[in-house]
Parts: structure tokens; C-alpha cells; sequence
């Protein structure tokens, strides 16, 4: 095993169709129009030296040491800045040349410490590379006088010596070993888009400075890690590489948070991690990352993992370790004993969407053909299950129509319901990149987020719509795109049900529809519903990206509907950059949806009704396949309090906290005789569990995820399993403990029978993953290269279709004790409930969930900023501290749900999506008054919480 | 991942100013010359308020700020009196002249005397190299600075 080396060519690659060819020391090259002679050089194999040129950023030319010469050109230009011209003849090495590189690294060096050995990038520095390579042998100017490098010089404090900034926890910034190249401001800028870093001073004054010469942790910085990435020296370092040092060997895997599925180099000494690092080549992230997929990968080897099986009786008696064999034994035993004294009906499972294809795929088919009902279902449920609904109605297909890329080629944006600089920060990266070039945007959100107005970014609309108002805003934009004739006839003549149209048409066009009258309850302005149709329909491409704040409501599945109904009226769809993109939660939350985790769905969204598709099934497992769908995790919970639901196998997923109407979970789970919670750590569910099986993380096994452009990304496994199995071991041991004959020895045969049964996935195998690096599905005969942009010549269903979209308001309303609207949402640092992300350093930034309410509504209440509120609904409530900020419209409060002890589901309430039962998260009418300390109910559930948690013979567990 | 809190009596002045400017190409180096002119330097806390009504970043308000060196981050004397450190200057016996300038104010460059009637700074050409080596006190340039010149201007500022 050895390092996955990164050829950086210097300068980014050029676009362009025409060629140039140009002679290059003696070697002809042709290379795209555009293309840079340091990069034409780097692709004929020849390193110019260079220092401030990476190619994640332009061209910038400030380090003299990359200059060539031309022959018919007077000087010597720097080759990072001059682009190829038909016919040069370039010498990289010349005695001019080296002389003037010489010169160059004379001078660096003169103000830099030659401290090499005990550097932390000894082994990873460009400065010591060029050092070598331009045969540098001595420092005419020596090392006195004014410099950088020294705290005290001549006995005397040197003003100019800077302290180290160890202020963000995973990476540290030594001024003293900067060589002043811009690569980390430009990377901040360029690739991130945050602005966060600049030079301050001028000349030999000049400096790196957070903000406004600010530390790091102080400063606008998101510690996304790019800066880290493309300095030169040891000034930007990871904590760890200074802990461990550089790293000897690696492997390319998928990060594990949101549904961006950033490829990442996890770099190992041995089986320790050294650090993950973003790989250039990944066809998600293009070689960027965020703060959790970057860093926060700590919660692997956190002394709260639990490493061994364990059993109990009752939730009440502590937890008791036992062997595998026994928890195998004791689950298979408990199941069967359930089954008999119950019926085949009353046990059951969920999927998760954190575990690879594999793993979810065998959990179905544990359930399927062992438990031999359809109760499976996934945490999707609470999260996109109307996108699946909605754009299998609308499409034929449940998945997002393009790739990542394509947001290059969008020309204006509408963001509906999501908040991807926090959510999908990679996304969020390479959507303000485009938008920065002069694309434009529309945000839909009750919410001001930052892409609203963030540096260098301003949304051309922001329709802060009231909660629960979704189908009325997007009606009310079709209304205007119909009734001003913009939409595109040829487009919905070709490709869609031209009498469809017309009657959808006739819909949205009935004047109760209309921006005007819909004001009155959306609380958006017309003029800006006006606006921004007329801008989304006649801008160019425009592309859609929604997240959960369009499918958590009850009326989720119609949202998703006139989002496609929009998007084919305006012929937005089927070409790049433009489109219909759900921005997926969880990592493999596609996946476990492609895998069949649904109760109604076998693998490849084939009911479970269909003869046919069942007949494969059935063949390949050998078992008659039960054709009608099983319950929803709602109706599994509902069974368990009715008494007829008993035994459940839950992988990697924490519905107590995740899912709403907590008490009515708690109740569910409660009411159950065998709770198998296979997981990471001790998470809230399994308070009412009575079998732990220690899970796996995403660097211990191998399989695959699916991202939310239905990219299928290895993940490869770079350390033992800590509990000693992956899931899906795990998962084939219990089968095998209840009677099943598995014999999987490795997961590529998992996505074998995948292949083999699922004509999307037809053409998938590891050895092709291996070859192409991934694929976006379908895969198949029809597609052998998969599909980056669905529905090009026409829709998966056939003809496009355009549904009437009524919007109803929810059930959960406003009124005098509940005056107020809450929604929620997620912060950058935090991933979801927060298991993984709580146990990392992203603490520091996000120790708890506030309130943010509006000045207004504070005011009103006596609330000021910091001030312990409690939160309550009709379903229950809660305590936390508030957040002051016009962020939110007046009558609107929101917060995260990232810590267990503020449990926001307590207060969320059992209303769901009409089609897919997909809870309404993102409506609950509140009021919010002052308080003095936890309710009643986070006091009895944390007394609960530390009782469950008793391992015996071991101290208390602490959270 | 923070929120700048802005506030105080120069972020509050400055914003009228800013939100004149604003509208200007490139309104950046305007505002900050009117800012400079309102309160003599440009207050850290302006900065931030700079940054949100220009949708940029503080990082890139305090590079540009820090770029120039006739931006102030302090107030400066009544008077402010440059010598030319250029090389025409230099080689016209500019180094005697600063030597003088610093012993007659009793001040290095870059500082204020304690009475607050001048700062002293260096600059490089003022365009002047004919008549080397030059000064400008305030807004007035003089040329061909020899002792007698200083001590008048010395005298000048300390009045």
C-alpha cells in the first residue's frame, strides 16, 4: 500500500475545444486553448518549479519562480499566467533561469526557519521540494536584520514575530512559516466562497489575517480545510499530521455525513487515521470538503463507542456484555418465540440510511425472506419520502435528474426549503461559485439563510413565505409563468401530456391562484412571486434544489409535485443545468431508497404487488415473498401500543430522537419484548432497547453509497472494525442465527445479486466501480456509463406528467396559546442528531440548540438574548436558550435539533405527509415564554437516559 | 460561523456616509477616503459596517484598509509632515534630513509627539526629484529640505 498521489498540474484545466500544440523543452504538447504553460508542461511530464500555482485556484503569478522563457519573447514570463499560443517554443531550463529561480528561493529562505527536521510538514513541503530543486545552496543575505521567523531578535521582542494561532481545533496557523504565496486567501475565495482570509499590510509587511487580523476560531472562517489544503509550508497544518506524522499509505473512500457524498483520501499510519483529505478527482466534491467530512471523524474511535454486544431483560436492568454468539442466539430465539406467540406480522425493521447499499440491502432481505413480512422501512420515511412519491409520479423516477456539475451551467437557482451552505456546505460551495460568475438566484424560505446575502452572493428574490405555505407559493409562481404565456410549449408538446398540461394549466390559472390573493395567507409579497417567476422562466437554465423544508409538511408530496410541474412548464429539464435536485440528508439516504427499504418497494422502486419483479426475488432467495406491502415506521409504532407489534431490528438509526411526537415513540418502543438497536454508541432509542449490537463505522468495511445525484462512491475500508465486524457481518449473522443460508464473504458479491436482480443497477460491480471511480445509476445495458443527467430525450414514465396541485393548510394551526410557528433546520458544525458530531471537536462551534425568535416576539415576551425559554406545543414541551435575530419573519421561531437534551420532537407533532406519511417536521404552532430550567420531561428522561445506560461492572457511561 | 456585532458612535456616523457612497463603481476607496476625512482615521469598529453594506467579507475590508498606508488605524497629529525616503532624495542627502527631522521632534517615524502638533512619517517620492530631497507638511510640498527649511517647519508645527 502507498500514497493515492495527486498530480497538481497548477493551474485549473481549460474548457476549451480548440487545441494548441506548442514545443516544450524539445517535447510537443497540444493542449486546450486557454490551457496554461505550466499546465501544458505538467502534462508532458515536465515540473516547472512553482510555488504559489496549485491548480484549485487561478493563476496568480506572484512567486517568481515558475518564469520560463519564449523564444521570439523578450524576459522571462511567469508560465503559471501565460497561456499556450499555436506554435511556441518554451525552455523551462535555462542558465538565466536558474540563476533568476535561485535568486528567488535566496530570498525566501532568508525569511523563513530552517527548522526542516522538526517541521511538521517534513515530507509534504513545496518550500523544501523547491529548495531542492533549484539547487539552492546558500543565504547570501543571512538570517539577521528584520524577519518573521525569530521572537526576539538581537535580544530585543521582533514586533514582527507572530504567535502560533491554535484557536480552531483542527488546524494551526505559525505565521512565522509563511512565505506570503495567497494560495489559502485564494482558496478561501475561489473554492469555498467564503472571503474569510485576506493579506494584510503591504510588502514585507504582509501577512495572512482571519478577518480583521482575528483568530482563526474568531473569524468568518468555516473551517472547511480548503486553506489547509493548498498551503505550501507547514504555516496551515492539521493538529494531527503535528500529533502523528505524515501519513504512509491511503485509500480513496466516501465521506459519511450529508448526501453530497464528498470522495475523501483517508490518509493512515498503520490503522491509525492521519487525515482525511478531499481527492481532486471525486466527481461530487472536485477536491473540496467541509468541516465534518474534513475533521470531524474523531466520533470513530470515541471512548463512547461500544465495542461489545449486550442484553437485558428490561429496560430498566443495566446492560449486560455478552459474547456474539449469545446476542445471535438470544435475538433469533426472541424473534422466532415473537413470531409464534404473535404472528408473522409482529416484528419487523428500518434500515439505515448511514450504512452502505449492502448492508441495507441485506437488512431488507433479512426481513423480507427472513422474517417473511414487508415491515421494512427507513429513516427516508421522515425525511424525502415525497420526493420518492412525488417525482415517481411526476418522472417515472424517485431521484434527482442531474449530476453536481451541472450547476456550472445553471443560470438561475431557485432554492426551496433548503439551506446548503449548512446542510450541504460542498453543494453550497459550488452553487456560490456559479452564482458569483453571474448566474442568479431565487431562495424560498421562511427563513433569511446565508445565501440570501452572504459575501459576494445576494439572492435576486428571497420569498420568506409563512410555514406550511408551500403549495400555495409554487402555484401562485406557476400562475404567472401560465397566465403571462411563459411557459414552453414546444417542450410540454414534445415531452408531456399535452391535455394534462391544459388542464393543469386551467388550474393554476383560476385567479384564487394568483400571487395577489395568495399574499393574503403565504405573508409573501406579490410583486416578489412576480418577479421571480418571470426571472425563473425566462432566465436561461434554471435548476431547482429543495431540501426537507419542501417534504416535511403534510403536504410534502404535492410540493414535490409543483416543483416538477414548474420545472417541465418552463423545459427545464433533460439537458446540464437545469433540473429537479433533492439535496439529500444523510449519505446514503438515496441508496437505502434504491435498496428497497421501503415497506411497498422492493430494490429498484418495484412494488412489492409486482408479479414479476417478486419472481426474481423469489427465485434468487429461494422463498415465497409475502405481496403485500408492511407496515411504515409510524404504523409499527402505532401496532406496538395497540399490542400487536412486539420485536424490532433497528440498524443504525435513532428514530427516539429523529422521529416526531417523541412521547408517542417512546410509548411505541416501550411497549415492545425485543428492541435490537445495532449502532455506534448508546443513542436514545436504544434507552428502550434490549439487545445492543455494536456497529461499524463507514472506514471500517467496504460496500458503497449512493449520493444524492445517484452516484454510486466506493467506500473502502482502512482500519479493523473496532466491535471486530461490519454491519452487514453482523446483519448475515443473525440470518444466519435465525435459519437463513448466507454466505456472503464479501460485499462486492452483496452488489452482485443487487446487479443481477435490479435493472438499474444491471451494470454495476465493484470491478467497474474500480475502473470508473463511480457511476450515477441507471447502469445498465441501455446506459453502460450510467446516467449523470436523467430524462434527455424523454421522461423514465413516458410522458411528463402535470398534476393539480390544492393546496390545503395543515391541520396544525395558530391560535391564542399557540401563537407562534416553529420550524427547524440544521447548522454547519452539526450533522443531524448529532451522535457523530457531538463526540468531535465541531463542539466548539455549536455546544447547544438555541431559539432564534425575532426581536419583536422577544420583546413581547420579556425574552432577551441567552435567556432560558421554554418551548411548548399541543404535543408537549421543552427548554432552551434563545437566539435574537431577524433572521426569522416576526410569528416565526426556529432551531436545530442537534442535542438530545433539547429533544425539539418532544415539542413536534404527529401530523404527516398525506401520500408517504413523511412527518411535518417543519410546521408546529408554539408558544414560547421564560423559564427557569428543564421540564419536567427532559428531567424524567435524563434520570431515564443515565439508568438505561448502566453497564454491569462498568462505571456509568457518561454522554 | 460567528456574528459580528456592530456597533458604537463611529459604525453608527459612518453608515450615513457609506450609504451615500455605496452606489458608486468600485465604492470601496471613496468611502473609506470620506471615513478617514470624517474622523481623521478609520475605526476598526467601521470595518464590519463597511463589509455588510458592501456584501463583502471583513477579511476583505481590513486587506484593503492595511494595503494603503495612508489609511490610519489611530488618529494622527495636527500636522502630519512626510519625508521623502526614495532613493533621488536619498542620494541628495535625505538620510541627514530625517536624522534632523526625528532629533528636532524628538520622535521616530510612525509616532505623534506627546503634544499631539505632528506625526512623522516616511514616504516614497512625492514626484518631486528634481528639487530632492522633498517634504510635504499637510497638504504643501516643499523641495531642495536643507536644516534651515526643517527648523522652519519645526517651528511651524510646534506653534
Amino acid at each position: 500500500m502507498s500514497l493515492v498521489h495527486e498530480i497538481d498540474y497548477g493551474t485549473p484545466a481549460s474548457h476549451s475545444e480548440a487545441q494548441v500544440t506548442i514545443t516544450i523543452d524539445g517535447r510537443e504538447i497540444t493542449v486546450p486553448e486557454g490551457t496554461s504553460i505550466m499546465r501544458a508542461s505538467m502534462e508532458a511530464g515536465i515540473k516547472v518549479p512553482k510555488l504559489c500555482a496549485t491548480d484549485m485556484v487561478d493563476a496568480f503569478g506572484s512567486c517568481r519562480l515558475c518564469l520560463v522563457e519564449i523564444e521570439g519573447r523578450n524576459g522571462t514570463p511567469a508560465s503559471c499566467t501565460t497561456p499556450v499560443m499555436p506554435g511556441m517554443v518554451v525552455h523551462t531550463q535555462t542558465g538565466r533561469l536558474k540563476d533568476i529561480r535561485r535568486g528567488v528561493m535566496e530570498l525566501y529562505i532568508s525569511d523563513h526557519p530552517l527548522d526542516c527536521l522538526t517541521c511538521a510538514a517534513n515530507g509534504d513541503c513545496e518550500l523544501q521540494d523547491m529548495a531542492g530543486a533549484v539547487g539552492l545552496r546558500d543565504v547570501r543575505y543571512g538570517y539577521e536584520g528584520d524577519n518573521h521567523v525569530k521572537a526576539r531578535t538581537n535580544g530585543e521582542t521582533n514586533a514582527k514575530w507572530m504567535p502560533k494561532d491554535e484557536t480552531n481545533p483542527y488546524f494551526t496557523y505559525d505565521p512565522s512559516k509563511c512565505i506570503v504565496c495567497s494560495r489559502c486567501v485564494r482558496a478561501c475565495e475561489e473554492v469555498q466562497g467564503t472571503f474569510a482570509l485576506t493579506i494584510e499590510g503591504r510588502g514585507f509587511e504582509s501577512r495572512v489575517s482571519p478577518g480583521m487580523h482575528e483568530h482563526f476560531l474568531d473569524s468568518e472562517c468555516v473551517s472547511c480545510g480548503a486553506c489547509v489544503q493548498a498551503c505550501p509550508t507547514a504555516t496551515l497544518t492539521e493538529k494531527s499530521i503535528i500529533a502523528i506524522g505524515q501519513p504512509e499509505h491511503s485509500a480513496v473512500t466516501t465521506c459519511a455525513y450529508c448526501g453530497v457524498g464528498c470522495s475523501f483520501k483517508a490518509e493512515m499510519r498503520g490503522e491509525e487515521i492521519v487525515r482525511m483529505v478531499p481527492w481532486k478527482d471525486g466527481q461530487a466534491n472536485r477536491g473540496h470538503s467541509c468541516v465534518k467530512g474534513r475533521f470531524a471523524y474523531g466520533y470513530a474511535s470515541h471512548k463512547d463507542r461500544i465495542l461489545n454486544p449486550m442484553i437485558r431483560e428490561n429496560i430498566s436492568d443495566p446492560w449486560r456484555e455478552v459474547t456474539w454468539e449469545e446476542a445471535y442466539a438470544h435475538v433469533a430465539s426472541e424473534f422466532r418465540r415473537i413470531q409464534y406467540q404473535y404472528g408473522r406480522e409482529s416484528i419487523g425493521g428500518i434500515t439505515s440510511s448511514r450504512c452502505t447499499n449492502e448492508e441495507t440491502f441485506l437488512v431488507q432481505k433479512l426481513i423480507r425472506a427472513g422474517f417473511g413480512n414487508n415491515n421494512v422501512d427507513t429513516c427516508a420515511r421522515v425525511c424525502h419520502s415525497p420526493t420518492g412519491y412525488g417525482l415517481g409520479q411526476a418522472f417515472g423516477t424517485s431521484a434527482g435528474t442531474q449530476n453536481f456539475d451541472s450547476v456550472e451551467h445553471t443560470d438561475v437557482a431557485i432554492i426551496i426549503g433548503a439551506n446548503p451552505t449548512d446542510g450541504h456546505p460542498v453543494f453550497g460551495s459550488r452553487l456560490k461559485k456559479r452564482l458569483r460568475q453571474g448566474a442568479k438566484l431565487i431562495v424560498i424560505d421562511p427563513r433569511r439563510i446565508d445565501l440570501v446575502r452572504t459575501p459576494h452572493v445576494e439572492a435576486s428574490y428571497h420569498l420568506p413565505l409563512k410555514p406550511g405555505t408551500n403549495v400555495a407559493v409554487l402555484t401562485a409562481l406557476a400562475h404567472v409563468i401560465v397566465t403571462e404565456g411563459l411557459f414552453d410549449e414546444k417542450f410540454i408538446r414534445e415531452r408531456c401530456d399535452w391535455s394534462e398540461f391544459e388542464d393543469w394549466a386551467a388550474f393554476v390559472a383560476e385567479p384564487q391562484h394568483s400571487p395577489e390573493e395568495t399574499e393574503k395567507f403565504t405573508a409573501v409579497p406579490a410583486d416578489l412571486v412576480r418577479g421571480a417567476a418571470r426571472l425563473y422562466a425566462t432566465g436561461g437554465n434554471g435548476a431547482i434544489y429543495y431540501g426537507l423544508g419542501v417534504t416535511e409538511h403534510s403536504q410534502g408530496s404535492t410540493t414535490v409535485m409543483a416543483i416538477a410541474n414548474l420545472a417541465m412548464a418552463t423545459g427545464n429539464l433533460g439537458r446540464p443545468g437545469v433540473g429537479v435536485n433533492p439535496l439529500r440528508g444523510q449519505n446514503n439516504v438515496q441508496g437505502s431508497c434504491d435498496m428497497g427499504s421501503f415497506p411497498h418497494e422492493l430494490p429498484g422502486y418495484r412494488h412489492i404487488s409486482d408479479d414479476a419483479a417478486r419472481d426474481t426475488f423469489e427465485k434468487m432467495w429461494g422463498v415465497t415473498l409475502n405481496n403485500e406491502p408492511g407496515l411504515r415506521i409510524p404504523n409499527m409504532l402505532d401496532a406496538a401500543v395497540e399490542g400487536t407489534f412486539k420485536g424490532i431490528y433497528i440498524q443504525g438509526e435513532d428514530i427516539l430522537q429523529s422521529d416526531p411526537d417523541t412521547k408517542h415513540v417512546s410509548a411505541g418502543l416501550a411497549a415492545m419484548e425485543c428492541v435490537v438497536v445495532h449502532d455506534l454508541f448508546l443513542n436514545e432509542t436504544a434507552n428502550y432497547a434490549h439487545v445492543f449490537l455494536p456497529g461499524s463505522t463507514f472506514l471500517e468495511k467496504d460496500g458503497t453509497f449512493t449520493n444524492a445525484e445517484r452516484r454510486i462512491n466506493r467506500v473502502r475500508k482502512v482500519m479493523s472494525p473496532k466491535n471486530g465486524y461490519a454491519d452487514w457481518e453482523v446483519t448475515q449473522k443473525l440470518a444466519q442465527a435465525m435459519g437463513l443460508n448466507w454466505n456472503y464473504t464479501h460485499p462486492s458479491q452483496v452488489m452482485d445479486e443487487i446487479a443481477a436482480t435490479t435493472p438499474s443497477f444491471a451494470g454495476v460491480s465493484y470491478a467497474y466501480l474500480e475502473e470508473k471511480g463511480s457511476v450515477q445509476w441507471p447502469c445498465n445495458e441501455k446506459f453502460p456509463d450510467g446516467s449523470p443527467i436523467m430524462h434527455i430525450d424523454g421522461f423514465v414514465r413516458g410522458k411528463g406528467k402535470f398534476i393539480r396541485t390544492e393546496y390545503v393548510a395543515t391541520d396544525e394551526r395558530t391560535g391564542p396559546r399557540f401563537p407562534l410557528l416553529l420550524t427547524t433546520g440544521r447548522i454547519l458544525s452539526q450533522y443531524n442528531v448529532g451522535a457523530q458530531t457531538r463526540r468531535t471537536e465541531n463542539v466548539v462551534w455549536h455546544a447547544e440548540d438555541l431559539l432564534e425568535i425575532h426581536p419583536h416576539d422577544a420583546e413581547q415576551r420579556g425574552v432577551k438574548e441567552g435567556d432560558w425559554i421554554k418551548l411548548a406545543s399541543r404535543s408537549g414541551d421543552t427548554t432552551l436558550r434563545a437566539l435574537i435575530t431577524d433572521r426569522v419573519a416576526p410569528g416565526v421561531v426556529y432551531t436545530t435539533f442537534h442535542h438530545p437534551d433539547t429533544q425539539a420532537n418532544v415539542i413536534t407533532t404527529d401530523f404527516s405527509d398525506w401520500a408517504t406519511n413523511c412527518p411535518e417536521y417543519k410546521v408546529t404552532a408554539v408558544q414560547v415564554s421564560p423559564s427557569n430550567g428543564p421540564t419536567e420531561w427532559q428531567q424524567d428522561y435524563e434520570e431515564l437516559t443515565r439508568r438505561s445506560r448502566r453497564i454491569a461492572g462498568k462505571l456509568e457511561a457518561a454522554e | 460561523m460567528n456574528v459580528h456585532v456592530t456597533s458604537g458612535v463611529y459604525a453608527e456616523r459612518s453608515l450615513s456616509i457609506i450609504q451615500e457612497l455605496k452606489h458608486l463603481e468600485g465604492p470601496m476607496l471613496p468611502i473609506l477616503h470620506a471615513i478617514q476625512n470624517e474622523f481623521g482615521f478609520i475605526p476598526e469598529e467601521v470595518k464590519p459596517v463597511i463589509a455588510r453594506e458592501l456584501n463583502l467579507s471583513r477579511a476583505e475590508v481590513h486587506g484593503v484598509v492595511t494595503f494603503y498606508h495612508d489609511f490610519r488605524d489611530a488618529p494622527a497629529g495636527r500636522h502630519v509632515l512626510k519625508l521623502c525616503r526614495a532613493e533621488a532624495c536619498q542620494a541628495m542627502g535625505g538620510d541627514r534630513i530625517a536624522d534632523r527631522a526625528q532629533q528636532l521632534l524628538g520622535i521616530d517615524f510612525h509616532q505623534t509627539a506627546p503634544d499631539g502638533s505632528v506625526t512623522l512619517e516616511p514616504v516614497y517620492c512625492l514626484g518631486l526629484c528634481a528639487c530632492a530631497p522633498a517634504a510635504m507638511l499637510d497638504d504643501e510640498v516643499y523641495g531642495r529640505v536643507d536644516e534651515h527649511c526643517l527648523s522652519e517647519i519645526v517651528a511651524e508645527v510646534r506653534r
